[in-house]
């Protein structure tokens, strides 16, 4: 696409568009956050500010705000202020590369990308962010002078760090499915209801176990266990540097729901496209299409709440575990299995349907292998506890 | 597709837009809270007990151990991405060698966790 200043302008205001959106949605996060909550464990939830408390995040951030900016003595006074920054930077530059919507026809034959640049390194661009994410929780908790602040920072550090290698392992067989690390690619080669969960069911399941502890959610929060770290790398935190870790936190989930809608479940794809081209024209029809992926992002949001309500955080050397043994061979099976997926229907010209009897096969596969692989290690376990 | 640099331009909105938030809310913040001061609070919290030495000291290193398998590990995920990204025309051959390359990569992290190096027990 020309980048005339038609097009230049139009992008600046799509990008205040995706700004409004991802802060208002990470606000009313919290309050969600909080009824699902107060629904979960049967009581009220927040109901003062206004009907039905819908006020409340509105309150909560007039109260962020008008707290003091406590900074502690002996801290390092501008790593401290540039902890939370750095996070809040990097949670609001992933969204770039995310594809919104389809393009819109602004008149006079301009099309326009509902994406903020579409480069050929899209997935890359997610992936690198992300892994900056780290300094932001590391510069903030080292620059705290807080034992417990340290302790936090690098559990959350190593944490990311482990569970990166099993999401960068998940995103290969998507790259191997498109060809392409276009993000716009990757989302052109699912339409019309060809989603890569169906092609890929394990590599969904392993990129949301790694997205929820690349966001420290629940039941990998274990960077803020309050039981065993006060607040874990934001404790000496208070007003809004405190308020952008939170903040940075629901942008996370946001956005990281909007990337497995976009990997995984079609990105702005949704049934009936050509009815809705053919009756209200095509810019309408897109239109619904960005609606469609910020539905799909937000129950990926409700997911992350879902589990939060419902599952309990893990033992640190069982989160390690998981990550390392569990995790990256699954997703090396995975790649090698995606392989299979593509060449053998390939080989004798199948449909892909066959590709995607092929995808469930792995299931059962991995399952058994599994079962063998513990079966082997459980007993050698046993054997070295009884020989003590 | 023909990708150029300057499908890279409307990123400087974003970052531009991001610092104008970020600086401003820092600004705000700020400016609007109360500053009381004392000698106790100026500490740091450690439970409410007086906070004894420096808080960095050396840690477990096992961390660092971790961040260095990291650093191998994800070198090796990255040398995938383009076998990944061509993957289709390469064919069976190409499926053929990476599979080499992943029992290489796997005899090594068999090492590392025969080594114990993620023994967190011990």
């Amino acid at each position: 696409m020309e980048l005339t200043s038609t097009v230049f302008t139009a992008k600046a205001i799509y990008v205040g568009v995706i700004f409004a959106i991802t802060l208002g949605v990470a606000a009313y996060s919290t309050y969600f956050e909080r009824i699902f909550a107060a629904f979960f464990q049967d009581r009220v939830g927040p109901d003062r500010a206004g009907p039905f408390g819908i006020l409340q995040p509105l309150a909560d951030a007039v109260k962020m705000f008008m707290k003091e900016d406590f900074i502690p003595a002996n801290s390092s006074k501008w790593l401290f202020i540039l902890g939370p920054c750095l996070s809040m930077f990097t949670a609001l530059m992933t969204s770039a590369v995310i594809p919104f919507g389809d393009t819109i026809d602004l008149g006079n034959g301009v099309k326009f990308d509902l994406q903020g640049i579409d480069v050929n390194i899209g997935i890359l661009w997610v992936f690198g962010i992300v892994s900056l994410g780290v300094y932001g929780i590391l510069v903030g908790g080292w620059a705290s002078n807080n034992k417990y602040s340290l302790l936090g920072a690098i559990r959350a550090a190593s944490q990311n760090i482990s569970y990166e290698l099993a999401m960068g392992l998940s995103i290969i067989s998507i790259l191997m499915m498109t060809g392409s690390l276009s993000t716009k690619a990757i989302v052109e080669a699912q339409q019309n209801g060809h989603w890569n969960i169906l092609y890929q069911p394990v590599g969904f399941i392993l990129f949301i176990i790694c997205a929820f502890a690349e966001c420290n959610r629940t039941p990998f929060d274990l960077p803020e266990c309050e039981t065993e770290l006060i607040g874990g790398y934001h404790t000496e935190y208070s007003s809004m540097k405190l308020g952008f870790y939170l903040f940075a936190e629901y942008i996370n989930m946001f956005v990281s729901g909007a990337v497995m809608a976009t990997l995984y479940f079609g990105g702005y794809d949704y049934p009936f496209y050509e009815t809705v081209v053919n009756s209200f024209g095509e810019n309408v029809a897109n239109l619904i299409g960005f609606g469609a992926l910020i539905g799909k992002a937000l129950f990926f949001v409700f997911v992350f709440m879902w589990v939060r309500w419902t599952l309990p955080r893990f033992r640190y050397d069982q989160l390690m575990n998981l990550g390392w043994t569990g995790l990256i061979p699954i997703a090396m099976f995975n790649v090698v299995w995606t392989g299979l997926i593509i060449l053998l229907p390939a080989e004798f010209n199948l449909s892909s349907w066959a590709s995607i009897g092929v995808a469930i096969a792995g299931i059962p596969v991995l399952i058994v292998g599994l079962f063998i692989y513990h079966s082997i290690a459980g007993g050698k376990k046993k054997k070295t506890a009884l020989a003590r | 597709m023909n990708y150029q640099p300057s499908d890279y331009l409307p990123i400087i909105v974003q970052i531009g837009a991001a610092l104008a938030f970020i600086v401003l809310t820092m600004v705000a913040t700020h400016w609007l809270g109360p500053k009381r001061h004392s000698k106790a609070k100026d500490d740091v919290f450690e439970c409410g007990i007086e906070s004894v030495g420096n808080a960095r000291t050396p840690i477990s290193v096992k961390y660092f151990l971790v961040a260095i398998l990291f650093v191998l590990f994800d070198v090796e995920i990255i040398f995938m991405y383009p076998w990944a990204v061509n993957f289709k025309t390469l064919g069976w051959d190409g499926f053929l060698e990476m599979i080499v390359f992943m029992s290489l990569l796997l005899a090594g992290f068999i090492y590392v966790l025969k080594k114990g190096v993620l023994d967190w027990e011990k």
